[in-house]
């Protein structure tokens, strides 16, 4: 079934390519990690600082946390590169579907 | 390869499958242990119409009758039409795709197990202090009060064979987006394999409510939490969403497969291709899709607001567009087509004004404001029945003809299988149509008895005269079954002549490898575009090679045996002291195969391209 396994494993891939692709991914990982820590010290930083209230903070830290969900998505798990299509669709479909329950959940029966 | 024409001891075949991890196996399991639950809930639903023929009956008792009503749904919905659809996936998408096996035969195996001991596990409550009697909704408000363990069985044993499901559908899912043969795009899939496709990815989604809702279920029971009391400041209405988030995809889960066999029919025996294949492809993910947004159709009176109502109204109606472009292109595919009413294709064209009686009620019902009147009487019995019956019993029934060459390598008879039909259409709608103006009239549902003189008697009367009849069709199906297994007379690749897909370009039943080289797909029906080119089969996509293969497995059964023995743990640790003892050595068991299986490598074999040569001479080909 050798058709059927598109990445890796293949001896004749070009190498030099492949070392330049892996460098810049490095580098953007990097680039995310370091973003990261700083999103995550500004989100303490929100919660700690007492001028805030609890209004602006939990949707301000909710919004932090679904930016460094799509970081660590597309940067550490790849989600950016191809062949990920169908994993991508699952994911948003269930995080629709979880939403969805979600908002029902605080409408029909807690409001 | 054929169990049967290798003369093994019976201790050989059993050995064979208790531990198989072929998917054409895996399938005959589902199949008989999904037919024996059939006709276990098919015996209860005897029972239910024995009672309620005359009034003021006393064949069972109130609270027994709440416990065979209660097993009666649990049993059909989780333990006989899951699984009986789970069979006809697993023996026919693989071979539709043209893969050798699913992506991960183990966990086939694996799901397999989980259902048989949780569905034993449930039914074990009728020898071990009753069986759950709330229903097969089993809302909170009931369950909660239930006495005795009735309701544990329930939630320990749906959880154990929910979690089997699950791992059925995401094994289906991978097997469709990796295992395709060459040539074989998104749009040249056979609409059955789209409809496992979208069952598989409804079942993803929808599964993890019921687990969700059931563990809140069992620590509320077991454990002492309050999630739906009210009176400790929980809320039982979040249980009946859980419940439905769940249920209502759940529906879809058991009738989109059933659309699939249909197409499967309609196109075969109208000799012609599917109408607006493109459409239906659109329309099975379009009913996926809303099939989410509308549970709340099931809870209109429990006081949500008109706002809720509304917005579960409309969605609710808006799933009839796509249900009823499905039905105009199963027209449309007969209309100037070829047909032969074979037994296959009688049932899928009685299933179309079935069907289509209950999605009229279902519109009927989801106009919130009619729904206050029609809920919980007989009306609601009679829609789901004919949604449930009119759609997914018949094309188990067709696909059970159909597909029966291709798992066994038999025909079953037609004469028979036509009896069958006419038996089971009058007895069907006899029952179930006289239902809606028994609710109508004001009969309300899940009650035990009625008095005299309220005009029920007659209708009620009609309803259990029509049960027999369904229960002699099913009779008479069995001996077919018998007949056509004693006789053993095997079939060709094609018994029906006109085949299209896929599986019947290989033998009846398939080797075990299925496909000795996988083939080339260069088109939607593609062993018909080889056949109207005057092939005689599919050509290669590639030249004969080894083939790896993965080795049996006992470990599965072990997984889900541990399983098993916790649950009952679980369930009489408040009772009993043994039962955190018993609770451990569960999981142990459980835990202990699982690390087995993942330190102990196991490479599978190679069939070498010489055996596979040897056999040319019988016609296994690609
Ligand atoms: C396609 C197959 C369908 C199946 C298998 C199905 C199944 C069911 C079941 C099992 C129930 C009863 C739940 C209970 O109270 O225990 C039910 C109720 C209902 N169904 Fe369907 N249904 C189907 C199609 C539809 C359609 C097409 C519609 C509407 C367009 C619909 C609308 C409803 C509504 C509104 C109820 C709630 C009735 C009530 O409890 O008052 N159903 N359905
Ligand atoms: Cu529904």
């Amino acid at each position: 079934m050798a058709n059927q396994q598109p990445n890796s494993g293949n001896p004749r891939v070009d190498i030099e390519y492949r070392r330049k692709k892996s460098a810049e991914e490095m580098k953007h990982q990097v680039i995310t990690f370091a973003m990261m820590i700083f999103l995550t010290i500004v989100a303490f930083v929100a919660a700690g600082y007492e001028g805030f209230s609890a209004w602006f903070i939990v949707p301000f830290i909710l919004i932090l946390a679904i930016v460094q969900v799509i970081f660590q998505l597309y940067y550490f798990m790849h989600m950016s590169h191809k062949g990920h299509e169908a994993p991508a669709l699952f994911l948003y479909s269930g995080a629709f579907v979880g939403f969805i329950t979600i908002i029902a959940f605080l409408t029909v029966i807690w409001w | 390869m054929s169990t049967l024409a290798q003369k093994k001891g019976f201790g050989a075949v059993l050995w064979d499958y208790l531990t198989t991890v072929d998917h054409k196996k895996i399938a005959i399991l589902y199949l008989i242990a999904g037919g024996f639950f059939f006709l276990l809930g098919g015996l209860e639903a005897m029972f239910i119409r024995i009672q309620l023929a005359v009034p003021n009956n006393d064949f069972v008792s109130a609270g027994l009758y709440n416990e065979i009503l209660t097993m009666h749904g649990t049993t059909m919905i989780f333990l006989a039409a899951m699984p009986l659809i789970f069979a006809f996936m697993n023996a026919v998408m693989p071979l539709q795709i043209g893969a050798r096996d699913v992506a991960f035969p183990f966990l086939n195996s694996l799901g397999f197990w989980l259902f048989f001991f949780g569905g034993v596990f449930l039914n074990l409550s009728w020898f071990l202090g009753g069986a759950p009697d709330a229903g097969w909704t089993s809302y909170a408000s009931l369950s909660l009060a239930s006495e005795g363990h009735g309701i544990d069985f329930y939630a320990l044993g749906l959880q154990i064979s929910g979690a089997g499901t699950l791992i059925g559908g995401i094994n289906f899912l991978v097997t469709i987006i990796n295992m395709r043969a060459p040539g074989m795009t998104y749009m040249r899939m056979p609409m059955f394999t789209w409809a496992t496709f979208v069952t598989s990815a409804l079942i993803l989604f929808a599964f993890p409510a019921l687990t969700v809702g059931l563990f809140l279920l069992v620590f509320d029971r077991m454990f002492g939490s309050n999630f739906f009391d009210a009176s400790m400041g929980g809320n039982t209405i979040i249980w009946e969403h859980f419940f439905w988030i769940f249920g209502h995809p759940e529906v879809y889960i058991l009738v989109l497969p059933a659309f699939g066999i249909f197409s499967e029919i309609f196109s075969i025996f109208s000799r012609k291709r599917l109408f607006g294949y493109s459409s239906m492809v659109f329309a099975t993910v379009l009913i996926g899709f809303l099939g989410f947004m509308v549970w709340a159709h099931h809870m209109f009176t429990t006081g949500m607001g008109p706002i809720a109502n509304a917005i579960f109204a409309v969605a609710t109606m808006a799933i009839a567009v796509p249900t009823g472009i499905k039905i105009f292109n199963w027209l449309f595919t007969m209309w100037g087509g070829s047909i032969t009413f074979t037994t296959p294709m009688l049932w899928a064209v009685a299933f179309i004004p079935s069907f289509v009686a209950g999605g009229v009620t279902g519109v009927m019902l989801a106009s919130a404001a009619q729904d206050y009147q029609y809920h919980d009487s007989y009306f609601v019995v009679a829609h789901f029945h004919y949604v449930i019956v009119g759609g997914v019993v018949f094309a188990l029934f067709a696909g059970a003809h159909l597909y029966w060459p291709k798992m066994f390598g038999t025909m079953l008879n037609e004469l028979l299988g036509k009896i069958t039909f006419v038996l089971f259409f009058i007895g069907f709608h006899l029952t179930f149509f006289i239902q809606h103006f028994l609710g109508l009239w004001g009969m309300p549902r899940r009650i035990f008895t009625f008095l005299p003189g309220q005009g029920l008697e007659t209708a009620n009367m009609v309803s259990t005269v029509g049960a027999f009849f369904m229960a002699a069709a099913v009779i008479i199906m069995l001996i077919n079954i018998v007949i056509t297994s004693v006789k053993n007379e095997k079939v060709g690749n094609d018994p029906w002549g006109d085949g299209r897909t896929l599986e019947w370009a290989i033998p009846s039943p398939p080797p075990f490898y299925n496909f000795k080289q996988l083939p080339l797909v260069r088109g939607l029906d593609a062993y018909w575009l080889e056949k109207m080119e005057g092939k005689k089969g599919m050509s290669p996509a590639e030249p004969l090679g080894d083939i790896h293969m993965p080795n049996n497995s006992f470990i599965p059964f072990v997984i889900s045996f541990g399983l098993f023995v916790a649950a009952f743990g679980a369930m009489y640790r408040a009772d009993h002291s043994w039962g955190i003892p018993v609770l451990i050595v569960g999981l142990l068991i459980t835990l202990g195969s699982m690390f087995i299986r993942s330190v102990k490598d196991d490479h599978g074999f190679h069939i070498h391209k010489e055996d596979l040569e040897d056999n040319n001479d019988k016609g296994v080909k690609a």
